[in-house]
This record gives structure tokens, sequence and C-alpha cells, in this order.
């Protein structure tokens, strides 16, 4: 029963959408949750495997200390509490890739909980409530597509089980798909910005579930909710809650009810599709893990943890709008990532022109980035050599013009500003001798619009300014251009 | 306490079992015994006992923790050697995903 007609914007204004969020991200330990077995990403398969992640029997799992350490942190940072004391439990279910017939995750008392995030939601800040913060060990990887015996057969990689992720799951706090979006970004950035993970949608190590209901605008009572899954990168998210948030609403308005289940986005057919079978009914039959210790977490460690939390996004963006006297649009641009929140500050503090900083980084260097095809993590130009180029440029040493074309220079072959100026004799011209001189040629040789300047037609100063740019190849200080024309062109 | 047939039904269902009748006949008063025997068990009043007492003890920190060193685990020839199917350097299984 796919619903390929447009809901009327009246229909769909009638109803108000409620979605939590399950996030899991895949912490940057070097060696895995239960065992010591490497985690790095893309090697041959199954060559980081031990008998404990390959669920020999026997093993026994063994807690990676860093992992907890990196949980405690996104947990503060989420201002979550953190448990004294949490305990891990097994969620028995069968999948090829979960080769202990158990996943060892938390359940009844987790890491943390009692959070929020902060978005932008349009106009006010909302406070998202995140229920529990958990950790818990990810399941190995099956491959259903690429070989020739596809049809009947998946392949399983085991370097993937055991590696360390924690789930974050937030309230049914989020009323759109937009906001849905929003929280994810922000919770995307704050784990960056913490460095427990790089958050990667393409290689997996950020995965989002979504638990969607409608219900009409201003009810208490919550509609019957799905589960989407499948949402692996920020666009489809917000199409498949839109779309799926649409469903809903049409199975409503046609006095239907909504069956809870668990739904697939498919982005080939943009739609999502419940699953065929109705296989486990969620019955995980969780029990404490017994080959694990309870989880303590002492006050010291936790405060230890605590103060390797650096400044956060929000914080950030709010002083680069204070200190540095930023629009709040680009203080919110330069604090989306510790990349370029870092690379802002390093050229900001060396040139000591913020402002200008910030222009330069969102605009021309932003623009020449996208034209290369790189991020400002790959960037030629590095902020220190940004930021010699600044200081020429506010020294009156080049004009802007000729800036845009030392920065393209510079990120084409790796040399310095000043270094491009003296090779190319390109130095901005505001020697006011060298500039009256070439504004008399100009002058001369245009009788005729000198004439209209004099008789009033003032609005041929522009004219003359280019012609003298042009003359002197835009080396001519523009400013300084136009004084001496003013000077020379008055009606003798 | 009774266990029904379609109790056990359930329970080989998570497990995937299946349970011919001559079966059935055999492990429902197996299991409905078990399980009374776990039902005396419960008489006990265990709310206060920690799963694991036996092992934990106040301690400044969890002693049990391991520093995050990765050490080389098995190669993915001994990884792979029992298993039935093999083939990429992959565990093979029947197909798990649904195919139209």
């Amino acid at each position: 029963m796919a619903q390929e007609t447009q809901l009327a914007p009246e229909v769909r204004s009638r109803y108000e959408a409620v979605i939590g969020l399950e996030v899991h991200v895949q912490l940057l330990t070097r060696s895995k949750i239960f065992c010591s077995c490497s985690t790095r990403f893309g090697d041959p398969p199954n060559s980081h495997v031990c008998a404990v992640c390959l669920g020999l029997p026997g093993a026994l799992p063994v807690l990676n200390r860093e992992a907890v350490s990196m949980a405690v942190k996104a947990a503060l940072a989420l201002n979550c509490a953190v448990n004294p004391q949490s305990r891990f439990a097994r969620k028995n279910y069968f999948y090829p890739d979960l080769p202990k017939g158990y996943q060892i995750s938390q359940y009844d008392e987790p890491l943390a909980e009692h959070g929020w995030l902060e978005i932008d939601s349009g106009e006010q800040m909302r406070r998202i409530h995140i229920t529990r913060v958990h950790l818990e060990e990810d399941a190995g990887k099956s491959l259903h597509e690429g070989f020739a015996d596809s049809e009947e057969k998946s392949y399983i990689d085991l370097n993937r089980a055991g590696v360390p992720l924690i789930e974050i799951v937030s309230e049914p706090d989020l009323r759109s798909p937009e906001e849905a979006y929003e929280y994810l970004t922000q919770l995307k950035t704050v784990i960056l910005y913490l460095g427990v993970s790089d958050c990667n949608m393409e290689e997996g190590s950020l995965r989002v579930d979504a638990n969607v209901s409608v219900r009409p605008s201003g009810a208490e009572k919550l509609g019957t909710k799905t589960e989407v899954k499948n949402l692996n990168s920020f666009r489809y998210l917000q199409k498949a809650l839109a779309y799926e948030v649409e469903r809903q609403i049409v199975v409503l308005e046609a006095g239907g009810g909504i069956e809870q289940e668990t739904r697939l986005w498919d982005s080939r057919a943009q739609k999502t599709l419940g699953m065929r079978s109705k296989e486990f009914a969620h019955d995980y039959r969780y029990f404490p893990e017994p080959d694990l210790l309870p989880l303590a977490v002492p006050e010291v460690w936790r405060e230890e943890v605590r103060r390797t939390i650096p400044e956060l996004p929000r914080a950030k963006e709010a002083r680069f709008e204070s200190e540095c006297a930023l629009p709040k649009q680009d203080a919110k641009l330069l604090a989306a990532s510790p990349a370029t929140a870092n690379f802002f500050e390093a050229a900001a503090k060396l040139s000591g022109e913020p402002k200008s900083s910030a222009n330069w980084i969102l605009n021309d260097l932003a623009f020449l980035l996208q034209e290369m095809g790189k991020s400002l993590e790959d960037s030629p130009v590095s902020a220190d050599q940004l930021a010699e180029l600044i200081v020429l440029y506010r020294d009156g040493k080049i004009s802007s013009k000729i800036g845009k074309e030392i920065l393209r220079t510079m990120a084409r072959t790796g040399k310095r500003a000043a270094d491009i100026i003296a090779e190319q004799g390109i130095e901005q011209i505001s020697d006011s001798g060298k500039i009256v001189a070439v504004v008399r040629d100009v002058i001369t040789a245009n009788p005729r619009q000198a004439e209209q300047f004099r008789s009033g037609k003032t609005a041929t100063l522009g004219w003359f300014v280019g012609q003298v740019m042009k003359a002197t190849n835009g080396q001519a200080n523009p400013q300084k251009v136009r004084e001496v024309l003013e000077k020379e062109l008055a009606p003798r | 306490m009774a266990l029904t047939e379609k109790d056990v039904r359930y329970i080989a269902g998570l497990a995937h079992l299946e349970l011919g009748e001559e079966e059935m006949r055999k492990f429902l008063p197996q299991l409905d015994a078990i399980l009374g025997h776990i039902e005396k068990l419960n008489e006990l009043d265990t709310a206060r006992v920690e799963p694991m007492a036996q092992v934990t003890y106040p301690a400044a920190e969890n002693p049990a923790l391991r520093a995050d060193a990765p050490e080389p685990g098995i190669e993915q020839s001994d990884a792979l050697a029992n298993a039935p199917d093999q083939g990429a350097g992959c565990f093979k299984v029947p197909s798990v995903i649904e195919k139209d």
C-alpha cells in the first residue's frame, strides 16, 4: 500500500510528527571493546579476529578502559548523568554476523541517562532530551552483493565484530524531519569535537534508526510508532522521515491504523518498506552478562574524563560572535566542524584579523576548495599561509583582487604569498607619485570623459578608476587611485 | 504452573528449532519440570542480592579493565579453517537478505 499521492498541505498541517532517533556511533579506540584485535578499517576480511570476537567456546570478554572513557566523555558532553555503576547485558538474536548468538550491550542499567542537546529550530533554541547513552559491541559485516553466488550466499566479515559503539537514544522530542536533521547534525558536530568518533556515515561509523509516529496537532497521546532503519546518510534521513510521516497520515486519513513494525528505507524506490518477515517479535531475552563485572565509573575517573572535554560547538559559536564580532551565520559556519574552527582560530590569531580571516575562509578559500574538490582538512593553503596573505592585504601591499589571484596561485603551487608577490612583481602600487603619473596619462588620453566629469557627471569617476586599474594591471591601490583622480579631475 | 504447547513452540521458534509432535510430547513435560524447579528457587527473596556478588568488591576503580593496545589475533586462514563454507576471505552462509 505505497502512497504516491502528495498530501494536501491543509491535511498535513492537521498532524504533528513525533520522532526519536537512535544513533550508533563507532568509537575510535585502537582495539576492540572486549578483546585486543585491531579496529582498523579497510583491511582484508577476517584479518582482525580472535577467539573472543569470533565467539569461540570458552573465550571471555575483557573490557577496554579507553572505550569506557570515550563513552563517558560523550555522555558528559551530552549533559547526561553518568551512573556510578552500570551493567552489561546479553541481547539474544540470531544473525550470521553475530557469532556468539548475542550482542553484549547494556539494558536496564545503562552507562548514562537524562541528557540533552540543544538544537536551533529556526528562531529559537530547543532542548532535545537524551534518554540514555550506553556501550555495546558492533556486529560483523554481511556482504549480500558483488559475488558470483550472491543470489544464494551471504559473505561474512567479522573484522567489525566487537568494535566499540555507543548508542545514543533521544526522547521523542523531534517534531519534524528538519528537526531530526538538525539534531543529528548537532550531535555529529559534538562527537567530532570530542574526537571519540570520526562519524563517517559511508564507513558505517555513524548509523541512525528513527522511531516515527504522527498525532493530531496539539494532541497529548502518542500515535503508534514504526521504526525506520537503513538511514545511512543525512540526505536519506530527511527524505525517509518525510516519506514515513506522510505515509502514516495517509493511512490515518483513510481511516486505517498504523501497524507497529520495522520498516526499511529503500533509497532506490524512495520509500520505506515494511520488512516482509516479521521474524523476531523483538524478544531479545536480555539478561545480565555473567562474563563481565558490573562497570564502575567512580567520580575520580568521571571528572578526569570531564577535564578532557574541549570547548563545544555552541560555546565556540557564541565566542566567535562576541569576541571576534562575527555575524551569527558566519560564527555558526566556522564552528560547524572542529577542522574549520581550528583553521579559523589559527588564521585569526596569526593575522590578528578575525573578521578578515572569517571572510577569506568562508568565501574565497571555501570557493577554491570546492573547485578543487577538497575540504579544509586537506587544504593546500595552511592557516598560517592564509594569515600571511591577510596581513599583506591589511597592510595595503596587495589589492583584494590581486589577493584572490595570489590565493589561487598559493593553492596551486604551495608557495607563500610574499614569494609569489616578489616573483610576479605584483605588489600593490600605493606610491602616490606613481599613481599620479598614471592618472594624468589616463585623463590626457580621455579628454571627453574628463570634460563630462567636470560638467557634473560624477559617475564617470568609477569608469576612470577602472581605466587606471587596467593600466596598472590591477596593482594600484583603488583607494589611492580614487583620491588622486578626484584631485586631478577637479575643475581648474 | 503449567507450560502450554504454545509456549514451547514459541521458545523453539526463538531457538530456530522445529519440533515434531513426538518431540512436543517428550519436551513439554520436561521443560515444565525444569521451570517448576526454577519456580521453587524463586521462592527465595533475592531482591537485595547483586548478580555476580561473589566476585565484586569495593575498589577505587574496576580492576578488570584492559588497556587499549591492539595485538594480533589469529590468521584469516585459521579463523576460516572450521567454516563449512568460505570464499574471498569470508565465511559463507545461506543468503540472509530478503530478495524479490
